[in-house]
This record gives C-alpha cells, sequence and structure tokens, in this order.
C-alpha cells in the first residue's frame, strides 16, 4: 500500500456454483493470479496482476471465469480522467517514461470507417468471382518507365527489375525474434509460403532453422544491424531498410539485456544478457543521398537481385519524404501509420506522434503520381489494417498492398491486452519464456493465418467483383470506388475522394 | 594477379568486375570514389590505388582490402569478417556496426568511428588507428576493441568530443598521458595494466609491421583502457503503463 496506489483495472468474477477448484487458470496464467487455498479448499484471485489476456477465461472448462472492468474510480473529472492519474502515480513513483505495447488505444478517428465503398448497379456490371476469374496477384517493385520491344516486335520482359511476386495483397509486417517467439515466427513463415505471400524478420535477425523459409522472407536492417551479415541478407525475397516505424516514429528500441537470452543472442549475433540497442537514426543516412547509399549497398551486396524496401513511419511531411525515397533507388516504400503495434514503445509516443496511415497513403500516392514517379515505386500501407475491407479501401486509396501486424497475432490467438513489454504472453507470442511458448502450436497458428487471410481474399474478391473489377490494378488508386461520410472538405480533399452523394 | 583500371568507370560496372574476376588477387588502379567496393565480398584480395568511395568492404565476408591512399566514409559498414587496411586516413563512420574482423587504418579516422561496433563469440572486431579520431568515437559501442594510437597527437588524447557516448560493450584503448574530459559516467577508465599492455601487444606488432612503424615509437606513451560499467545503460528508463 502506498499513496501512488493506482486503481486495479479488472476485477476477476468466478463462479462459485461453477468452479470445480480443477486450478486450471492457477496453471494457465504466468501472471500470478490464480492462487490456491488449500486451507479453505478454494480458490483465490489477485485482480491487481491480471492483464485481462483472457486466457484463464478461454481455459477454464466450468466456464465459471469472467473479467470485467473494475468499477472503483477516483472523483470523476472530464479532465483528469483514472488513466490521466494513475499515470502520473506511477511516474512519481519510479520517475520512469511510460512503457505500453501494441497499437495507439486513444480514440482518434478511424478513416477506413468514414469511407464506403462502391458497388455496379445496371449499368456495369458485377462479377461472380466464384465463377468468373478474379486476379488478386500482385508485384511489388519498380517498374519500367515505357515498354521496350525486342528487334522482332516482341515485348522485352528480361529488363525488368526484381519483384516480390503475391498471390494476395497482404503481407506479415515486421516483427522481431525477441519482440515475439520462435513459434510465432514459424507460423508466420510457414503460412506466408502457403499463401504465396511474404512475412518480415524485423530487426532481431532470422533464426538458422527459419532460412529454408527464405523465398517467403523480407530481412530487416534497422540502424541496429542485429544479425545482418551476407548470408542474412541473400536468404530472402527483399530486404527492408526500417528508418521508421508506426508506434514510435524517430526513437529507437531497447530490447532489454533480460531478453537476450539463448537463441535470440545467437540470432541477434550479440552476447546473452546484453542490451540490444538500435539507434533512433541510421548514423549513415542524415539525407536522401545517404539513403541512397545504403540503399544501393544493399544492392550490391545481393547483385541487384532483390528489391529493397524502406519502411518509414507516417509522419507531417511523409508526401515529401516518400518522394525522396522514390528516387533513392528503393523499389518498394512501407509506410507504417501511427495506429501500429509494437512489442514496446513510450507511451506519450505511440500515442501522440504520427499521423493516421490512410491519409498518409493518399498524400504519398498523390504525390508520387504528381511527380509522375508513381511507377518507380510500389507502396505498401500498414499500421491498423483490421478487416478485408480496409485492405480494399487502402488499395483504392492508393497502396499496391499491405502489412498486417497485429490482425495477424489476432489470429494466432493474440487478445491484444497491450502488457508484451512484461514478457509474459500466456498465448506463447510475445514471449520467450519456453513453457509459455510452447502453448503456441505452429501447425494450429500456420492453419489460423491461413484461415485468415483466404478468407480476406475472398471477401477482397467479392467487394471487387462487386465494383465491376476483375484484376487488382484496376482497384488500385481507384479512388473513384471511394466516398466519405462524415467528413469535412479538407479531409476529403486530402483523401482525394469525394462524399457520399456527390 | 589481375588488373582492373577503374578510371572511367561507375561503381556499379567496377564492382561488376572486381565480382566476376576469377582471379582472387586483384589490383584495381586509378580508383576516385567509387562506391561500395569490395561489397559483401569473401575470399579475394583487394589493392586498392587512388581514393575508393564510401562504403568501402560494406558487409565484407572475409578477404583483404588494402588501400594505397585514404579511404572515405563508412569503410567496412557491418563487416563480418576480413580485413581492410588504410594506407592513408579514413573518413566518417569508419567500422559502423562491424562484428568482425578488423580495420587498420594508418593515419587519422573521422567522426563515429567503431560506432555500434559489437562482437559475437569468436567474432571480435578490431579497429586500430594510428593518427586521431573525430568525435563520438566508440558511439554506443556494443564489443569489439578500439585502439587509437594518436601517433601525431603529443600525447593528448586523440579524440573529438563524447568518446564512448552510450557505450554498452568491448573495450576502448587510447594511448595518451591525459583522458578525454568529457568521459560518460558509464565508462570506467584506467591506465592500462602490465598484462592488458602485454594483451595488446600482438595487435601492435601487427599494426606496426603493416605500415612499417618502429613499435619503441608506439610504446613511448602510456595507454588507457576505457570500457563500459554496464551492459545494460537504460535499465531503469522506463515504468510499466
Amino acid at each position: 500500500m502506498g499513496i501512488h496506489d493506482t486503481i486495479q483495472e479488472y476485477e476477476v468474477v468466478r463462479d462459485p456454483a461453477r468452479c470445480t477448484v480443477c486450478r486450471a487458470c492457477e496453471r494457465q496464467c504466468a501472471n500470478g493470479v490464480h492462487t490456491y487455498d488449500a486451507a479453505a479448499g478454494k480458490m483465490r484471485s489477485d485482480a491487481a496482476k491480471c492483464v485481462n489476456c483472457h486466457r484463464c477465461v478461454v481455459f477454464c472448462p466450468e466456464r465459471a471465469l469472467k473479467i470485467v472492468k473494475n468499477d472503483d474510480t477516483y472523483r470523476l473529472n472530464a479532465q483528469w480522467s483514472n488513466e490521466a492519474i494513475d499515470e502520473i502515480y506511477r511516474q512519481a513513483e519510479t520517475g520512469g517514461m511510460l512503457l505500453s505495447s501494441m497499437g495507439c488505444p486513444k480514440p482518434y478517428p478511424v478513416y477506413w470507417d468514414r469511407m464506403l465503398l462502391n458497388a455496379s448497379q445496371v449499368t456495369n456490371p458485377s462479377i461472380d468471382p466464384l465463377r468468373e476469374p478474379m486476379e488478386t496477384r500482385t508485384f511489388l517493385g519498380k517498374k519500367p518507365d515505357r515498354i521496350e520491344r525486342t528487334p522482332d516486335g516482341r515485348i522485352r520482359t528480361d529488363n525488368l527489375p526484381p519483384q516480390l511476386v503475391l498471390d494476395v495483397p497482404i503481407l506479415f509486417s515486421a516483427m522481431s525474434y525477441g519482440a515475439i517467439s520462435y513459434n510465432a515466427h514459424e507460423c508466420l513463415a510457414r503460412a506466408a509460403g502457403e499463401l504465396g505471400t511474404y512475412y518480415n524478420t524485423g530487426e532481431g535477425g532470422l533464426h538458422e532453422n527459419l532460412y529454408r523459409y527464405g523465398p517467403n522472407t523480407i530481412v530487416q536492417v534497422a540502424s541496429g544491424r542485429f544479425g545482418v551479415h551476407k548470408k542474412y541478407l541473400e536468404a530472402g525475397a527483399a530486404i527492408e531498410i526500417k528508418i521508421g516505424q508506426g508506434a514510435k516514429p524517430g526513437i529507437g528500441g531497447h530490447l532489454p539485456g533480460a531478453k537476450i537470452v539463448g537463441d535470440i543472442s545467437r540470432t541477434r549475433m550479440i552476447p546473452e544478457g546484453s542490451d540490444a540497442i538500435s539507434p533512433a537514426p541510421h548514423h549513415d543516412i542524415y539525407s536522401i543521398e545517404d539513403l541512397r547509399q545504403l540503399v544501393y549497398s544493399l544492392k550490391e551486396a545481393t547483385e541487384y537481385r532483390k528489391p529493397i524496401i524502406v519502411k518509414i513511419a507516417a509522419v507531417h511531411n511523409v508526401a515529401a519524404i516518400a518522394s525522396g525515397i522514390a528516387r533513392s533507388g528503393a523499389d518498394i516504400i512501407a509506410i507504417d501509420g501511427f495506429r501500429a503495434g509494437t512489442g514496446a514503445a513510450p507511451t506519450r509516443i505511440r500515442d501522440n506522434v504520427g499521423i493516421p496511415i490512410e491519409l498518409a497513403l493518399a498524400a504519398v500516392d498523390e504525390r508520387l503520381r504528381q511527380e509522375k514517379i508513381r511507377s518507380r515505386v510500389s507502396l505498401i500501407a500498414g499500421g491498423s489494417i483490421r478487416s478485408s475491407a480496409d485492405v480494399v479501401k487502402a488499395i483504392a486509396l492508393g497502396a499496391d498492398a499491405v502489412y498486417i501486424g497485429t490482425a495477424a497475432l489476432l489470429a494466432l490467438g493474440c487478445h491484444l491486452c497491450r502488457a508484451c513489454q512484461a514478457g509474459r504472453c500466456n498465448w506463447g507470442i510475445a514471449t520467450q519464456r519456453p513453457d509459455l511458448v510452447r502453448r503456441l502450436d505452429p501447425e494450429a497458428g500456420t492453419r489460423s493465418l491461413v484461415n485468415l487471410v483466404s478468407a480476406w481474399k475472398h471477401e477482397i474478391m467479392e467487394m471487387m467483383g462487386g465494383m465491376g473489377i476483375n484484376s487488382i490494378e484496376a482497384l488500385r488508386g481507384n479512388r473513384l470506388m471511394l466516398r466519405g461520410v462524415g467528413l469535412n472538405d479538407r479531409e476529403l480533399r486530402v483523401l482525394g475522394i469525394k462524399h457520399a452523394g456527390e | 594477379m589481375i588488373r582492373i583500371d577503374a578510371k572511367g568507370k561507375n561503381f556499379r560496372q567496377l564492382n561488376g568486375e572486381i565480382r566476376s574476376a576469377r582471379d582472387p588477387e586483384i589490383e584495381v588502379e586509378n580508383c576516385l570514389g567509387q562506391r561500395y567496393i569490395g561489397a559483401g565480398m569473401s575470399g579475394k584480395s583487394l589493392l586498392l590505388r587512388g581514393v575508393p568511395g564510401n562504403a568501402l568492404g560494406c558487409y565484407l565476408d572475409g578477404g583483404a582490402i588494402r588501400v594505397r591512399g585514404n579511404a572515405q566514409d563508412q569503410t567496412g559498414d557491418t563487416m563480418n569478417a576480413g580485413a581492410i587496411v588504410v594506407e592513408g586516413s579514413s573518413g566518417d563512420a569508419t567500422g559502423y556496426s562491424m562484428r568482425g574482423g578488423k580495420i587498420f587504418v594508418r593515419d587519422d579516422a573521422g567522426y563515429r568511428v567503431g560506432i555500434h561496433m559489437k562482437a559475437y563469440r569468436d567474432q571480435q572486431p578490431l579497429i586500430v588507428v594510428g593518427g586521431a579520431a573525430g568525435s563520438f568515437l566508440g558511439e554506443y559501442q556494443a564489443g569489439g576493441t578500439i585502439v587509437v594510437l594518436g601517433l601525431r597527437s603529443g600525447g593528448k588524447a586523440p579524440v573529438g568530443n563524447l568518446c564512448c557516448a552510450g557505450m554498452h560493450g568491448g573495450r576502448m584503448i587510447l594511448r595518451c598521458r591525459r583522458l578525454p574530459a568529457d568521459l560518460p559516467a558509464q565508462v570506467a577508465a584506467a591506465p592500462a595494466t602490465a598484462e592488458e599492455i602485454a594483451g595488446i601487444g600482438g595487435v601492435l606488432d601487427e599494426f606496426c609491421a603493416c605500415f612499417g612503424i618502429p613499435k619503441r615509437t608506439v610504446m613511448e606513451e602510456p595507454f588507457f583502457v576505457l570500457k563500459p560499467n554496464t551492459k545494460n545503460p537504460y535499465r531503469a528508463l522506463y515504468t510499466f503503463n
């Protein structure tokens, strides 16, 4: 007990009529919420330790448990919410920067939900994807400026820069081994292979067992260069230079030494127990010219066989920055919106820095078109894609493909409790504890990811068919397929769409 | 041995010729700013005359590069193994994030030398600078060894400002009579013990032999060893929210 004690967020409600004291909840909870009181022959709960991950609720064979929001409150105040007060208590007690995980949970506008899609009626027949061909294959990479022909008149195809070929315009976004578990990585790698798409190593290197999934792997090079060497660069289908991420634009990362153990240490190629510090900037990049140098150093090291992706966070001047990147020689630009997830980020950065991906994407696509350099790069949008409808809207706004991270983790069992930073993920995802990692079955996890993306693919085809579009290329940047609802003129202008009814 | 004339060639052409050369012994003449020479190379030996451009030997994975002249920025960026010898000075961020192998620079080196250098098991990277290094030497250093001899510094610390900023692993050896005044709190510095001096004897022998410097001259000044006193510099930075 102390003057800075915070309100416990949840209550664990146990139905005594149902509970058989089987102690499953106790075994499932790595946070130590549930204990057995032998004297009383009853289960006890310490809700102060509960992060509301729902593991115990799901695994209670008698359905005797539920987690509810605690209604204990300070005096209600519209300016000083309970949360704002508790955060001050935490900092007054510890002197630390607040650290959170997963995407920004604050009620900022979600522009995906303010845009509606078109469908054909009468004049332009819709297409039934169950019977008619529907092309969702997407090529990511630089496209030639013009068609070239061989002396005998055939269109040349041997002059294409390297491309990533996706059967569905959805990739799994960068999540490092260290932030997530080995089993989670294996699920992503295997599912990417089955789906004909790609997963991304993040900046923690590539585990030696996963090199065999290389054809479906994007390897990342970040400021810390962890686990980066020639073989690693050659292992993947593409190389992503991480400049920034949506959850924490402008800052680096620290994977604490306590998490640098065993295979994590081996894969990052740093000693056990040593902090893995990713500096905020790449210290060799102070300009677009410098970025070009890193892009070309990677191309030289891999003999121009792999597309280079440059990933940035969506920030205020994103359109001008993307224009520079497109001129740096990069093949693909990945833009990460401010709602993107993370294994750990300072709360204030996550919740206050960056801009929504919808606006950033529209601005970048428009700028690159105006400058007539749109075909020099492909665009991947990420950071809050929740459904196939968001995917379709992103493509209509100008994306070539999307990155999904949080949605993929949800498919693996994540319950979005936002406590990844603690490293005790009861679902075996954001943890390195072997007993917890084992809970995520690579076989079942792979199946869930394949199910999710396959379902989205069907939905994407249905929505495209409804619009009378039979190829994803005809949807890309097709903003006439979008209408805004409840948006002001400025928002509509940035999004480049009309209001519903116009 | 094969000879390549770099005159008038851009980096892509020159590097393509170096890559496709069958002979592992290659001499390149008239280097003039071509970047990425030896990118990801292994198993070859390059002798470069002239001034190679930025990112010389980036991702180097073995083999050897010797420069008869100065090198520019990011020499040995993210190198994993092998050796780079510069018979002159090298620019900024020499040895950026290198994890293995060694870089010998006869004269001076620029800012941020050895930034984020790291070591892993038998991969223990080494940078030796004969002259002085610029500011931010060993920034974020996480492993390996950086030696700066200051052979023309007259006993003054052969570094610029903010030496060892963010250092959390490895060690730095400076040949000077007095330490830099602005060392950060997380760095412990002490005069090298007899054992530590003996420990770098082999490295100094190799460096001296490489450039024809009399070892006796090198041993005329004292050495300091700088090491971080924590490998977790940011442990107390955060509170879970």
